[in-house]
């Protein structure tokens, strides 16, 4: 996973030798195929698209492969695994299995909304207080300030006892409490933007504003957007855990990772029913691993100065 | 220096007022604390009196006003559950908080900084591989999950340690007592906490082995250990300045899940049993602490950045 300059030269096509390690031609190689080398070059990140890839298959197909329904009653009460139910038996009796595959599409599903939410508030936000500056950036980063300074998951304990719990107010209250970094991520990216000739010659030649921030500025700040983005995937499948963990999320009988985790509270189920709780437990923590390798291997594949971490 | 800070102050407070704002707003949005009084035994004429004598009549800015003002004398209002003052609950409860945060951002330092250099100075090798990935393993896994495999280990498996609470029952404390009572919350909150730290310190340190002035340093054949440890790692102050600094917000949240999981009985499973029970003067009460908490945090970290960096000015 060794990095070297000549990369970053064929990149800017100033192309002066090829290193000893790579003997292909790249010069006509397209900016996809480029950041599709550099993301392969981080093992742990191409075996965790894969598993993700697989995974989210699982979810979306979930009503094919779960052998039963995930809400009904057919087996004994806390049935140990056995070859009719793979994961064995939840406390009233439903099948563990089919209901991971369908908490993982919960969890998902919560995860992507979530950050649609917030990105699309952070993009807004930030390009605003970029591009015009003064007053209005004032206080929009006060704001963004504001939201940053209550502890996050103290947010949105409170915001989730207000609301009726329930999937969709979790994944709004999650999408309204995670859009402050983005917001200071594109305010800087503008801020910085806003000075290229590029920029420029656009306001020179009169284009319309609309144009110069979501032509012109925006899609040259969208590779930094789209690594926090991942993150925030990632945050937000740990947060939805935990708050349905707590009873505050999503609510039974619709099956979630973190509410499937709230049964190992009791000390019976802990102790000699770990098949209720482990899988679901491991499922989150492959889920987030997974998203976080990519998102590292996407900062280090979209980005063409970094050379430091990998 | 000192007019930098008095800025810094001057620019914290209207963001703590907008911060008082949107509390206030949450309390009232939420529903009228009138509603808990009322009952079959409660005539409406005694919830009208009760509402004029609370200023619950008043028009919302005049009432926010009010509150400002008893906050300001140092009243934070009165738990609408068992009527004990906020600011005396806070109180009671700060204290466990108070250690399990500062005894875990200590251990989380501990792990992270000399884990984060090794990685940095020993980039792609073997064990630079084992702390990343475990780091990414400490950022990724849930505190509630690694509590819960904790307990499962240690208390029902092993048998070392209890599962909850601070303290054991009638045995009156101690210092070994609460320490083996701390060990699993610790744990968790630190993992959690090295994992992001290791990857910060380790991006920070690479990037200071990159510098000119460390170049110099090993051009002039001054030998590694003096050059990692003479000029590196001063340096690498400042970015452990800044874990230290985004560590709180981190911590306080943490500290939520983890005294939950674990009984332990401090801010967090006072917010919780306050939030179950819907008690806004004492949710209010804590969302506001932490605020100033972290913005104290965040204007303390401004000034270390000052100290341990010298090319940083402050205007």
């Amino acid at each position: 996973m060794k990095k070297d300059n000549s990369e970053k030269l064929v990149k800017n096509k100033i192309r002066i030798g090829r290193a000893k390690d790579q003997p292909k031609d790249l010069s006509n190689e397209s900016y996809g195929q480029t950041v599709w080398r550099r993301f392969r070059r981080h093992r742990l990140a191409t075996v965790s698209l894969a598993v993700l890839i697989v995974l989210g298959l699982a979810a979306i197909l979930a009503p094919i492969i779960a052998p039963y329904d995930p809400d009904a009653i057919v087996g004994t009460f806390s049935g140990a695994p056995n070859g009719q139910f793979w994961f064995g038996t939840d406390q009233i009796g439903r099948d563990v299995f089919s209901r991971i595959l369908y908490a993982m599409r919960i969890s998902l599903l919560v995860g992507l909304m979530a950050t649609v939410i917030s990105t699309v508030i952070g993009v807004v936000l930030g390009l605003v207080a970029g591009y015009f500056g003064g007053l209005l950036d004032m206080i929009i980063m006060r704001f963004t300030d504001m939201v940053m300074s209550f502890p996050y998951i103290l947010l949105v304990l409170v915001a989730a006892s207000i609301f009726e719990p329930g999937l969709w107010s979790i994944i709004i209250i999650l999408g309204l409490v995670d859009w402050p970094g983005i917001a200071r991520l594109v305010r800087g990216n503008v801020l910085s933007l806003r000075e290229t000739n590029f920029v420029k010659s656009n306001l020179v030649a009169g284009m319309s504003l609309r144009h110069i921030l979501f032509s012109e500025i925006l899609p040259n700040t969208v590779a930094p957007i789209l690594v926090y983005a991942t993150s925030v995937v990632a945050l937000s499948m740990l947060d939805e855990a935990a708050l349905s963990f707590l009873g505050m999320g999503v609510l039974p009988p619709t099956a979630s990772l973190g509410n499937m985790l709230n049964g190992a509270q009791s000390l019976t189920v802990l102790t000699r029913q770990p098949w209720m709780w482990l899988p679901p437990g491991l499922l989150i923590v492959v889920l987030v691993i997974a998203i976080n390798f990519i998102g590292d291997a996407l900062r280090d594949a979209l980005d063409p100065t970094s050379t430091t971490s990998h | 220096m000192a007019k930098y800070i008095i800025k810094r102050i001057l620019i914290a407070i209207p963001v703590l007022i907008g911060i008082t704002i949107i509390d206030y707003a949450i309390m009232c949005m939420a529903g009228s604390p009138l509603e808990m009084l009322q009952g079959p035994r409660v005539s409406e004429a005694a919830v009208e009196a009760r509402r004029i004598a609370l200023g619950l009549d008043q028009p919302f800015y005049v009432q926010y006003f009010a509150w400002l003002g008893q906050l300001l004398q140092g009243n934070m209002g009165y738990s609408m559950k068992n009527f004990q003052s906020v600011s005396g609950l806070i109180g009671e409860h700060i204290g466990p908080t108070l250690l399990l945060m500062g005894v875990s951002l200590v251990v989380s330092l501990v792990i992270a900084v000399p884990a984060g250099i090794y990685s940095a100075i020993h980039q792609y090798s073997k064990g630079d591989y084992a702390v990343v990935t475990a780091s990414f393993l400490g950022s990724s896994i849930p505190g509630f999950f690694l509590s819960l495999l904790l307990i499962y280990v240690f208390t029902v498996t092993l048998g070392w340690l209890p599962s909850g609470g601070m303290t054991t029952l009638g045995s009156g404390g101690g210092f070994v007592d609460v320490a083996r009572h701390m060990v699993m919350p610790v744990m968790v909150l630190a993992f959690s906490m090295a994992g992001t730290n290791i990857r910060y310190i380790r991006s920070a340190v690479l990037e200071i082995m990159q510098q000119d002035y460390l170049r110099t340093a090993r051009a002039k054949g001054i030998g590694r250990f003096m050059v990692i440890n003479k000029h590196a790692l001063r340096n690498a102050l400042v970015p452990i300045v800044t874990v230290i600094g985004m560590e709180i917000p981190v911590l306080f949240g943490g500290a939520v899940i983890v005294e939950q999981v674990f009984s332990w009985p401090g801010l967090g499973l006072m917010t919780m049993s306050a939030i179950t029970g819907r008690d806004y003067p004492v949710i209010m009460g804590v969302c506001l602490l932490s605020a100033v908490v972290v913005l104290i945090g965040n204007l303390v970290t401004d000034i270390l950045y000052a100290l341990v960096d010298p090319t940083i000015s402050l205007k």
